[in-house]
């Protein structure tokens, strides 16, 4: 006995659609890779909006279509291999189809991976709601000599099946007829479900004999049973809330004997797919090697995949510092500077407070913001290119050694290597780990990378204090912040996360052509998201700082600031620092730039050019070294920070991140003041 | 199918000889998975993957260290050396 046709074929056509009456609610799942972003774009265009998942750090997008006279509203579900509890994505992909039951549920397949593919949808099938095949990159599939016969997999299967390639804009006109008569109901569905491999069938009727009755809605009873067998956290935990004492202790038992289940249950499904696509699948008889494979021998190789990883990134970082900064430079200048002067111009008649206030705290905190999109912009389109030709993976993969020096995997070299450009990307970059704990280690991480802004900072200060030698220092600023770095994530890991290591499981996608579409839409959304959520922080805390540095008399001399910066100056004197570069670091909270600016005003020579001499006079090399340090491994900017609540969600982790980079960042500031005074410098 | 604490193992991978670890295959060598150690989190992630016992595996890509390339079920799957150690394969002769 085993998965019984659910409570008959379930009231599927019931839930169907009178007449332009209703909105249908479209889900849209699939495995990673699929096509599924291609897709929902092509569907939705621009009525779409991104959100997360509530309580999660999941990207949730969801859009509006019309379709012969109905409104559709389509859900993109989280791309998952499986539907069984082992990160967000496939909990909140089973919760949607379970709680919410969609009209429909479209299950996007590779045509060129389909035995793999399919996976998902013998996951899915047995769910309370219809589901839709979509055979997706048909066009691949025939490339590589794959043919598939639609009509016979749909007899198998019991499920419309519908061949198409998004990236065409083929069989998209066909998906949508399916949908509109599923949804009408017009359409039988009766689908074939897997079954467990034989030798644990008496198991899992067990199991649904002690949970029967006991089930909360509106999760099916089979289903429940089987997940418990394939020894599902979440399920579990439900269950043993809704049992009594004695069925629970039943049930542990019997989990416990056959905790083995869960490849039974794999295998099963394998076994069905096997058995659905005998028929409507054909090989080619000689394994021709393909194109990803032919490229694949360069860049995943242990040498040149590195070479090649490095010219990418170099271009990369060319393209930004090429196109990037002279935009950043242009509208801090002329947006930021010409809002500023306007704001002062039409304020002319207010207490002089408030044209400072919206000058200097509001249009400050908005230019800090504003500067970082060019940056930010280019990143996300790096970013998006390289992800969405697949060439992420390889990357990732080539790193993998390396990182795991560091306790973390391949998937957190890119985000953290797009540090070096800016934190901010790096931290939204982490999202392509999956796993939870070498995500979170990763932004932590991250703002240890020393950014454009830093480097602009150490650029400035190095040659006035070292002269010919400051390529030298620059250099070994950057190293000290590297190894602080490999040294933070050993020590984190082995301590917070107690050396626990992610298993290191990635699958490296096809190449293709990328989709500008997608892209833009992604590059488009995700800035779109910085300048909501990340933006209000960052106008919130550049406001705050405006009013410490001008209150009570308007001078940042005798400012809030600056008695604090005195207050902190016995912190200061280990590292040879005095109030004023103090108080720089405290200013560079907004953007590390600021340190310069305000050490400017401190020393009251307003120009740049000056400064740098004037403070080569005034402070020792050893003060100066131990500035560089603290800047260089100083909390972040308070973008980054915004970044780091906003993907961490929880203000745990970033108040304890900011207590270790502080911690650190002023241990190795007096280390070197004090090493540096003992060598005379 | 023997379970201890946890973990699962090969039934009898004494004898026979030709039951090796993944990550023994050399590129271009094919091998049936015969059996998969590992915690739960780790199996459920594999057996979805593709690497259910009877599954073809054809090593794409082995040095010999750091991770490796596997072709199963028609997709590229890079697994890193732990996980590739804990995948029992029976080698299908060339």
């Amino acid at each position: 006995m085993s998965l019984r046709r659910a409570t008959s074929v379930r009231s599927v056509s019931s839930a169907s659609v009178e007449s332009g009456e209703k909105t249908v609610l479209v889900a849209l799942a699939g495995q990673p890779n699929v096509g599924k972003s291609t897709l929902f774009n092509l569907l939705t265009g621009l009525n779409q909006h991104v959100g997360n998942w509530p309580g999660k750090t999941v990207e949730r997008k969801a859009g509006t279509f019309t379709y012969e006279g109905l409104t559709y509203r389509l859900v993109d579900l989280p791309g998952t291999y499986s539907l069984t509890a082992n990160s967000a994505e496939e909990v909140i992909t089973r919760e949607f189809i379970i709680r919410e039951q969609p009209d429909v549920v479209v299950a996007l397949v590779d045509a060129a991976i389909l035995e793999r593919s399919l996976y998902l949808v013998a996951e899915l099938l047995p769910l309370p709601a219809p589901v839709i095949v979509a055979l997706n990159m048909m066009d691949v599939a025939e490339k590589e000599g794959v043919h598939i016969e639609p009509q016979v997999l749909e007899a198998a299967l019991g499920a419309p099946v519908v061949p198409m390639t998004a990236t065409r804009n083929e069989g998209v006109e066909e998906l949508l007829a399916t949908i509109e008569q599923v949804a009408r109901g017009e359409v039988t569905y009766d689908p074939n479900f897997p079954l467990i491999r034989e030798d644990h069938r008496e198991v899992l009727h067990e199991v649904e004999e002690i949970i029967d009755g006991c089930v909360p809605a509106p999760y099916p009873q089979d289903w429940t049973a089987l997940k418990l067998l394939e020894g599902d956290q979440e399920i579990t935990r439900m269950m043993e809330k809704g049992l009594s004492q004695d069925r629970r202790e039943t049930l542990h038992n019997l989990l416990r004997e056959h905790d083995d289940a869960l490849v039974a249950v794999a295998s099963g499904r394998y076994n069905w797919i096997g058995r659905m696509i005998r028929a409507a699948l054909t090989r080619p008889t000689t394994g021709s090697i393909g194109f990803t494979e032919r490229l694949d021998r360069w860049a995943t190789h242990p040498f040149w995949g590195l070479v090649i990883m490095a010219g990418i990134l170099g271009l990369a970082f060319g393209l930004t510092y090429a196109v990037g900064a002279p935009l950043q430079g242009l509208l801090d200048t002329h947006v930021v500077g010409s809002l500023a002067s306007l704001a002062r111009l039409l304020l002319t008649g207010a207490p002089s407070w408030l044209s400072d206030l919206v000058a200097n705290g509001i249009l400050g905190g908005v230019g800090a913001m504003l500067t970082f999109l060019p940056i930010l912009i280019i990143f996300f389109a790096v970013m998006g290119v390289l992800e969405d030709v697949g060439y992420l993976a390889r990357a990732a993969y080539v790193m993998d050694r390396f990182m795991h020096l560091m306790g973390l995997h391949g998937k957190s070299f890119l985000p953290l290597f797009l540090g070096f450009g800016c934190n901010v990307p790096a931290v939204l970059g982490t999202r392509v780990i999956e796993s939870k704990r070498a995500r979170l280690l990763t932004i932590l991480l991250a703002p240890l990378v020393p950014c454009t802004a830093r480097m602009t900072v150490i650029a400035f200060l190095a040659p006035a204090f070292f002269g010919s030698a400051a390529t030298l220092v620059s250099w070994g600023m950057i190293l000290l912040a590297l190894m602080v770095l490999a040294l933070s994530g050993v020590l984190v890991n082995k301590t917070v996360f107690h050396g626990e290591r992610a298993a290191f499981i990635m699958e490296l996608p096809i190449y293709h052509l990328p989709n500008w579409r997608t892209i833009g839409m992604r590059v488009w959304q995700r800035s779109l998201s910085f300048v909501r959520k990340a933006g209000t922080l960052i106008l919130g805390v550049s406001v705050v700082i405006w009013a410490l540095s001008t209150l009570p008399a308007g001078e940042i001399e005798t400012s809030y600031l600056a008695r604090i910066g005195y207050l902190l100056e016995p912190v200061g004197r280990l590292m040879g620092l005095d109030w004023r570069l103090t108080v720089a670091l405290l200013a560079s909270f907004i953007a590390k730039e600021n340190s310069i600016a305000t050490l400017g005003v401190l020393f009251g020579t307003g120009e740049n050019t000056g400064l740098a001499q004037q403070l080569a006079t005034t402070f020792p090399a050893s003060t100066a070294l131990a500035f560089l340090t603290v800047q260089m491994l100083f909390v972040p900017c308070v973008a980054t920070v915004a970044v780091i609540r906003q993907e961490t969600d929880s203000w745990k982790w970033t108040l304890f991140d900011l207590a270790f980079l502080l911690i650190i960042s002023l241990t190795a500031g007096a280390a070197v003041y004090w090493i540096a005074r003992l060598l005379g410098l | 199918m023997g379970i201890k604490s946890g973990r699962l193992w090969a039934s009898s991978p004494g004898p026979n000889k030709s039951v090796v670890s993944l990550s023994a295959l050399r590129a271009g060598e094919h091998g049936e998975v015969v059996e998969l150690a590992g915690g739960r989190c780790m199996l459920s992630r594999m057996t979805a993957l593709g690497f259910t016992p009877g599954a073809d595996v054809k090593v794409v890509q082995n040095y010999g260290r750091g991770p490796l390339i596997a072709r199963v079920r028609d997709a590229r799957i890079a697994l890193g050396r732990c996980e590739a150690r804990r995948v029992y394969v029976r080698k299908r002769p060339e």
